[in-house]
């Protein structure tokens, strides 16, 4: 048996990864659907308003599956981390009650006005619903993610006389630098997600020859929101990032890029393989200066190498965390070059006629969950060893009285009703996608959770 | 600041209880006074804009525990590892139940989540109940300031008993039946003909059943935590709030009486409402009680973060709860009137 440090991590890596998959698509969505219900108004034309719709269901499986997930997290800060929650609570219990407070109440308000209320509210009413769900949603990453800044890069708190963290600048802590990066890199990421989706289910619909109007509005909407979006996740905001990784986290950094030799014209590895036994890179394809440039703007910048930092400070898991940097990158700029053939043809007219590309968006879609399930297993852990980023080592976090055994079962739990959540939220987001665009607004034979005026 | 924040906590999972408590309720008995599909969808109407938002009270009350208390949030939390757990799990598949129903027009889809829906609801608040038995009863909170509980030992109540006992599976059942008359009100305010009256009736039964009930929960209450009676029977407020309960109660009878719905709604949420008070206000500043010696208690006090700490929150919370109440009433003033839905699409089932 594995001792229990192994099964907590894994555990919340585990709930928290599964769970990531469904808010980010939310949270994107949120801003594409303002955008069609804002054009829908605008024009006054039924095709925004049927397009915004069939979202809006996709929204609401994937919202209910998010926030069914959720739960879990909250919780797992006192049942398996209490060491961590008792050191840290009092500064990051701010950001996670404010979530609830400011944010929560906010979407699930103008959720339930969003999904059940288009027939009771004006079209102008409706529109502000969905524009208060987005701004919800959009709050609520900023809490979570400044709540994770505080353990990447602790700012605004001392150590009280009782060994336990004190808040003492909130607004330091609140507006965090790690978090304003890490938000936009995160939020532009969640559109690149929602952007990808959406062309890739206009994509399907225009290779079926089915619903021509909406796959064609789709396409275009998703192909211009993914190329923007993919734009900005790499520059400015994955840039500042990695600088704020590389002034903060020199270990992590090192370890990212699979660097052991600290110098002058670091090399940026492309492909290759970190060998711990021999402290170096296999097979490298690299480009020479390039990381002293990315980092500090000049190629004779020194960048230090994991030789020279001292090896209880290093990332317990190199390889994995090199593998998770590489994948995002890697993907990311993937993105950006499918992204960017798409527009050219699009507005050449030729996308919707094309059909390898309609067959490469369609495909594209998984990729951008993949991309930032392993850009946040790059940000967590790049911060190991420590919860607490240089305050408190992630063995000395976890819940005392929680065995390996239980952490063990509730995990394999997790996993089964997880698997089965997966299934079901396939099969329902499958059968809307199958069934298309609805052209009136829902009524009371559909879904059961109609509300109409007595 | 302790005190506020400790009112504070109290008040908003007061108020998750209530609010939750109705469509937890109305879950309970949704298979019994809900008798056809028309009639389930019904239900469903009833608590789909709101049970979510409702849900978040016990997020938001939780995240204000973790800040304001820390080390009862994760003493208390690691303590109660399966149970919790478990809770999780059954709050998943009820949460499912509710909204995957309406996706598929088979009768056999909505059988299985009509059922989901019962079981899940009946179980959390079960569950609901035994926790609160936990907190009034006490845990072994020993000399290293954690505890651990086994799911049931000696079911008697005593320094040997589990997450389980005699006193918690009352608390419990009590919860059950309260609820399950919170939230048969609930949907009879929310609905007309034969649905609103069979659940009047309910209502009216259930809530008799835990009237009968409470003065064997109390009398077990103070069985299992001496000490309550003498330091409640001192507090101003405990007897305000005492008085404010037998208010309540005859607010309810007098709605239930007259057949009136929406004040009988009002009556069981006052209920609710000041019980919780009433409890927490007699138990202050202890958040979890030991039972292997007084002086081993967690109280506020103790399990505080820095005082700073909580003049700040103090200062987003006067911001941040009005608006949660404005959001809630915006959302309730939308959807008011009772609910309707098409005649069945489908087949309807017994």
């Amino acid at each position: 048996m594995l001792d229990a440090l192994f099964w907590h991590r894994l555990h919340f890596g585990f709930t928290i990864t599964f769970h990531y998959l469904f808010p980010q698509l939310t949270m994107g969505l949120a801003l594409l659907i303002v955008l069609l219900k804002w054009k829908g108004y605008r024009s006054g034309s039924t095709l925004h308003d049927d397009a915004a719709r069939f979202w809006a269901r996709i929204f609401g499986i994937s919202f209910l599956v998010g926030v069914v997930t959720g739960i879990p997290m909250e919780f797992q800060f006192g049942t398996n981390w209490s060491r961590f929650s008792q050191f840290a609570g009092g500064v990051i219990g701010q950001t996670l009650a404010m979530e609830g407070m400011f944010a929560f109440f906010l979407e699930s308000t103008f959720l339930g006005l969003f999904l059940y209320g288009e027939k009771r509210l004006s079209p102008r009413g409706h529109l502000a619903a969905a524009i208060a769900l987005w701004a919800g949603s959009w709050l609520s990453g900023y809490f979570i993610i400044a709540t994770n800044a505080f353990m990447q890069h602790p700012v605004g708190h001392a150590l009280g006389a009782n060994g336990r963290l004190e808040l003492v600048d909130f607004w330091a802590f609140l507006f965090n630098p790690w978090a304003i990066w890490q938000y936009l890199h995160n939020m532009t990421a969640a559109v690149v997600t929602s952007s990808f989706v959406m062309a890739g289910v206009g994509a399907f619909w225009a290779l079926s020859h089915k619903f021509s109007e909406q796959a064609a509005l789709n396409v275009r909407l998703g192909v211009t929101a993914g190329l923007i979006a993919s734009c900005l996740m790499v520059f400015p905001t994955g840039d500042r990032q990695g600088k704020m990784v590389a002034n903060h986290q020199p270990a992590a950094l090192a370890a990212m890029e699979g660097l052991f030799e600290s110098g002058p014209n670091a090399e940026l590895a492309i492909i290759g393989q970190p060998d711990m036994r021999s402290r170096k890179l296999e097979n490298p394809v690299v480009v020479p200066g390039m990381l002293s440039f990315l980092i500090y703007g000049s190629f004779g910048s020194t960048v230090v190498g994991l030789n020279d930092i001292p090896q209880d400070h290093w990332p317990d898991n190199v390889e994995l965390l090199y593998y998770a940097y590489h994948v995002m990158a890697g993907l990311g700029t993937l993105f950006i070059a499918l992204m960017a053939i798409c527009a050219v043809q699009l507005r050449r007219g030729k996308l919707l006629a094309s059909r390898p590309l309609l067959w490469a968006l369609m495909l594209a879609m998984p990729f951008p969950y993949i991309a930032t399930t392993a850009g946040w297993t790059t940000a967590e852990l790049g911060r190991q060893p420590w919860v607490v980023y240089g305050l408190m080592r992630t063995a000395d976090g976890t819940s005392p009285r929680v065995s390996a055994g239980n952490a063990l079962f509730t995990l394999i739990g997790f996993s089964g009703l997880y698997l089965v959540l997966g299934i079901l939220f396939l099969y329902l987001v499958g059968r809307e996608v199958a069934h298309g665009p609805r052209t009136t607004p829902r009524q009371a034979s559909g879904p059961a959770l109609v509300q109409e005026a007595a | 600041m302790e005190l506020l924040w400790f009112a504070t906590v109290a008040g908003m999972l007061a108020v998750y209880v209530v609010l939750d408590g109705f469509d937890l309720g109305a879950g309970a008995v949704h298979l019994y006074v809900a008798r056809n599909d028309v009639e389930r969808r019904m239900v469903l109407a009833a608590i789909g804009p709101v049970w979510d938002g409702n849900e978040v009270w016990l997020l938001a009350g939780g995240g204000a525990l973790f800040m304001a208390f820390p080390v009862a949030y994760a003493v208390g939390f690691s303590g109660f590892y399966l149970p919790l757990m478990l809770l999780l799990w059954v709050i998943i598949l009820r949460g499912l139940s509710i909204e995957l129903r309406g996706h598929l027009d088979n009768p056999l889809w909505a059988a299985f989540w009509d059922a989901g829906f019962t079981v899940g609801s009946a179980l959390i608040a079960i569950v609901l109940g035994a926790a609160l038995g936990n907190v009034l009863r006490g845990v072994p909170l020993d000399g290293t300031g954690t505890f651990h509980l086994p799911l049931f030992d000696s079911f008697w109540p005593g320094p040997r008993s589990g997450v389980l006992d005699a006193y918690t599976v009352l608390v419990g059942v009590f919860t059950l039946l309260a609820l399950g008359g919170h939230g048969s009100l609930f949907v009879a305010f929310k609905t007309e003909a034969a649905l609103h009256r069979r659940c009047m009736r309910s209502g009216a039964w259930l809530w008799g059943a835990a009237g009968v009930l409470f003065p064997i929960v109390t009398w077990a209450t103070v069985r299992v935590a001496p000490e309550l009676p003498g330091d409640a029977a001192g507090r101003p407020l405990v007897w305000v709030l005492v008085l404010a309960v037998i208010a309540a109660v005859g607010t309810l009878a007098g709605g239930l009486y007259r057949g009136r719905s929406r004040v009988a709604f009002i009556g069981s949420a006052a209920i609710l409402f000041t019980l919780l008070g009433t409890a927490a206000a007699a138990r202050w500043p202890v958040l979890l009680r030991s039972t292997l010696a007084p002086a081993l208690s967690l109280d506020a006090y103790a399990a505080a973060t820095s005082t700073h700490g909580l003049r700040v929150a103090a200062g987003w919370a006067a911001i941040g709860l009005p608006l949660a109440c404005a959001y809630f009433v915006f959302l309730a003033r939308s959807f008011r009137g009772k609910v309707q839905v098409a005649p069945s699409p489908g087949h309807p089932h017994p």
